[in-house]
């Protein structure tokens, strides 16, 4: 019985994550870890504001300047350890049911990054019903509506930017939703044109760049694609997003080498690590590296199923359909992503798990969304006559 | 600033969580008396909890580690409580050393503790980085005299508990639990004493009057604690099993104006033959509040039909007790113009403002009582 318990505790131990036996080091100078703070000195600075606040968390000013900055640094290192931070930043409020408005937008945007969109409507829902000129909760809100397929709703959102937002932000916000409901060609027109007139932020102009050269692939324009990832990249060359998306247009092209210049040293990022494994895989000289990077991949899903996330759901089911070909996995992964969120990625891999499991009741939910929003995708309408992804 | 939050919120969902989160790693391990344990915990996670960076070159080395040892030890021997049977297993640190996960670099704290008692359920309570990461999750193993079993402890459910081997010992930890519930729970107990306290009385003309026999009065009380339990042990049942869900602040804030109700009866009698249909309704909403507290315990799928009866048993017997301390006195005394007058009516009266307290507090999420 001990003998089966402690092979238990071990298998438990393996299974979670690939462990080295524990060790003490030998010299006091050996480095151990380094911290992203090393790569980014405004870090430094939302350490210094983070012990201010434990000094006194009810301060709100410094409470919502350190849920930005953690949230800020979440999205810019493809970190999730920052959305809890910026939760605990706001420790104080975030339990209640009427927090103050700057607090309410704070929390929908963390909880929307913790993939709980409906408590985020709600919060938003408040805010904009108190301050209908409330920028950020408007265009948070929009974005979340596109995520869930409620487009017309986002693009009212949109629309009530027009009059104090910059001209981008708003085309920008219009084009996510009017892309994928039926209007590719408008929406890519209209952000190709705001575009090419100088803008001040660079960060906005990476933001609407990404999105002009997705649609722009959707469109099968591969060439503007090409152009607006590239001036994406040189206004954001880091953004892990941004990465993704480039790599996954490279891979559809059959460009696997660009993949590997793209990414090779992003492999602390599961979804960056995924598609680093994908260019692997098609390269006969890098099956070491892919059969390491597959197994790795592995021990991440694994390790975030026990934890109970679902936020791994789109990679893991892609990672089960293209790396392992389990389609029948695939589709049970892909399905549960697909009813929890709806963009063109989302739509893609239930297409594609669907056509691999010859699953006719998911190819048909796939038929009638396109049917009912109009969705357009130069991939799907080829999909059928690939041999594989 | 403002635009990098908004473009946070712009296309943040697949960039946001592409690395792994934090996560720490415990094992435990008992053996009668004897506990045995690791626990692994991220060195970027001790650098937000305690700071290690000492000279702040964003580079942890093993000398930092090495130097904040103690107060490594102290946070885990803080934020990591176990108890055998109720009752404390004092944790110490014996070992520190370094393991490579996946991830980054983790510290390795070996632990070593002795329990008071050497059976009964065995709980764990973990609060290690929640203040300052409520998305951390603490991935326990825990094996229990040969048991093992794998528990998610998260901010919302830090707690996990394990009942020994065996079906009959995991049946009468559950007992125990639900009999202790009712004796710790004293918002259960009180709405049990309010309804109680008018069973040894009959009402005769409008007036409280000493019931004549002893045996409808046993009957009575015996009608109103099964009504209560079998209440409770249908909706705990199906709140168990995920077949109904309600919000636990709305639960709880019933249950404390059943409290208030039930007092008021005594006081001006609305129900006044049939008072065990009153704990049959108000035990429905009891019940959700039992289903809070096993849920609270992160029980494991296999023994839940084990613990639901168990606990209900365990809160059945609780009861049983309560009356077989509160029945006897009041019946000797109900005779007595102090008992219907200072015992009925003023306890009544207590009853009732503290279930008014505790009803505001938990509706209105306000702290009226110090507790």
């Amino acid at each position: 019985m001990r003998f089966f318990s402690l092979a238990f505790a071990l298998c438990f131990l393996c299974a979670t994550a690939s462990f080295a036996a524990p060790f003490i080091p030998a010299d006091e100078a050996t480095v151990l870890e380094r911290l992203p703070t090393r790569s980014d000195p405004s870090l430094a600075e939302l350490g210094r504001l983070q012990k201010e606040l434990a000094g006194n968390p009810r301060d709100i000013k410094r409470a919502v300047s350190v849920a930005q900055r953690a949230i800020a640094a979440a999205r810019a290192f493809g970190d999730p350890r920052f959305l809890g931070q910026a939760q605990a930043a706001l420790g104080a409020w975030w339990s209640l049911a009427d927090p103050p408005p700057v607090v309410l937008v704070l929390r929908a945007t963390i909880k929307q990054s913790l993939h709980d969109f409906d408590a985020a409507l709600v919060d938003l829902d408040r805010v904009i019903a108190a301050d209908g000129g409330n920028l950020q909760a408007l265009l948070t809100r929009a974005s979340v509506l596109t995520v869930l397929g409620r487009y017309d709703e986002a693009k009212r959102d949109c629309a009530r930017l027009a009059k104090r937002a910059e001209p981008l932000v708003t085309t920008a916000c219009i084009a996510a939703a009017s892309s994928v409901s039926g209007d590719a060609d408008g929406a890519y027109r209209s952000l190709d044109g705001a575009l090419a007139t100088p803008g001040k932020n660079p960060q906005i102009r990476a933001w609407a760049s990404t999105l002009a050269a997705e649609i722009g692939a959707r469109r099968g324009d591969v060439a503007g694609a090409e152009r607006h990832f590239a001036q994406a990249l040189a206004s954001d060359p880091r953004d892990g997003y941004l990465k993704g998306a480039y790599a996954d247009f490279l891979l559809e092209q059959n460009r696997p080498a660009a993949v590997i210049a793209l990414l090779k040293d992003d492999t602390r990022n599961d979804a960056l690590l995924l598609r680093l494994a994908l260019a692997e895989s098609r390269l006969p000289e890098l099956q070491t590296a892919f059969r390491a990077h597959r197994d790795e991949l592995a021990a991440r899903f694994a390790a975030a199923r026990r934890r109970g996330d679902v936020l791994h759901l789109r990679e893991e089911a892609r990672f089960a359909l293209e790396i392992e070909r389990n389609g029948a996995d695939a589709l049970v992964l892909a399905r549960d992503n697909w009813s929890r969120q709806r963009e063109p990625a989302d739509l893609r891999l239930l297409a594609a798990t669907a056509a691999a499991a010859n699953d006719t009741q998911a190819q048909k939910t796939v038929a009638d969304w396109i049917a009912k929003t109009g969705y357009q995708d130069a991939w799907l309408a080829v999909l059928g006559t690939r041999p594989r992804l | 600033m403002r635009w990098l939050v908004l473009l946070a919120a712009l296309f943040a969902l697949q960039a946001a969580h592409a690395h792994k989160p934090s996560d720490a790693y415990l094992t435990i391990e008992r053996n009668g008396a004897t506990l045995t344990g690791r626990l692994d915990i991220a060195l970027r996670d001790l650098e937000l909890a305690i700071g290690l960076d000492a000279d702040g070159d964003g580079e942890i080395t093993w000398g930092e580690v090495r130097r904040q040892h103690n107060a490594i030890a102290a946070l885990a021997v803080e934020r990591l409580s176990i108890t055998a049977s109720s009752r404390p297993c004092p944790l110490a640190v014996s070992g520190h050393r370094i393991d490579t996960h996946t991830d980054g670099a983790y510290a390795v704290i070996d632990l070593a503790g002795r329990c008071e008692a050497d059976d009964g359920l065995l709980a764990i309570d973990y609060r290690l980085l929640f203040d300052v990461d409520p998305q951390h999750r603490g991935l326990a193993n825990i094996v229990d005299d040969g048991v093992s079993r794998s528990v998610v402890l998260s901010a919302e459910r830090p707690r996990a508990v394990v009942a020994g081997d065996g079906r009959l010992a995991q049946f009468v930890s559950y007992v125990r639990e639900g009999a202790l519930h009712i004796w710790t729970g004293f918002d259960h107990m009180l709405f049990l004493v309010g309804l109680l306290l008018p069973a040894v009385l009959v009402r005769v003309n409008g007036l409280w009057a000493p019931a004549p026999q002893a045996r409808p009065v046993g009957l009575d009380v015996l009608y109103i604690v099964t009504a209560f339990t079998i209440a409770h042990a249908i909706t705990l049942t199906l709140a168990s099993f995920n077949l109904i869900e309600v919000p636990s602040r709305v639960a709880e804030s019933i249950v404390a104006l059943s409290i208030v109700l039930a007092a008021l009866n005594n006081l001006r009698p609305v129900v006044d033959r049939a008072r065990w249909s009153i704990a049959f309704a108000f035990g429905l909403v009891h019940g959700l509040g039992f289903a809070n507290v096993l849920a609270g315990l992160n029980l494991p799928r296999d023994v839940l039909l084990i613990a639901l009866v168990a606990f209900n048993v365990g809160v059945e017997l609780g009861q049983l007790a309560v009356a077989a301390i509160v029945l006897p006195v009041a019946f000797m005394f109900r005779g007595t113009a102090v008992y219907r007058q200072v015992v009925l009516v003023g306890g009544s009266l207590v009853i009732a403002v503290l279930g008014l307290a505790w009803f505001v507090e938990r509706a209105f999420s306000v702290a009226l009582l110090r507790g």
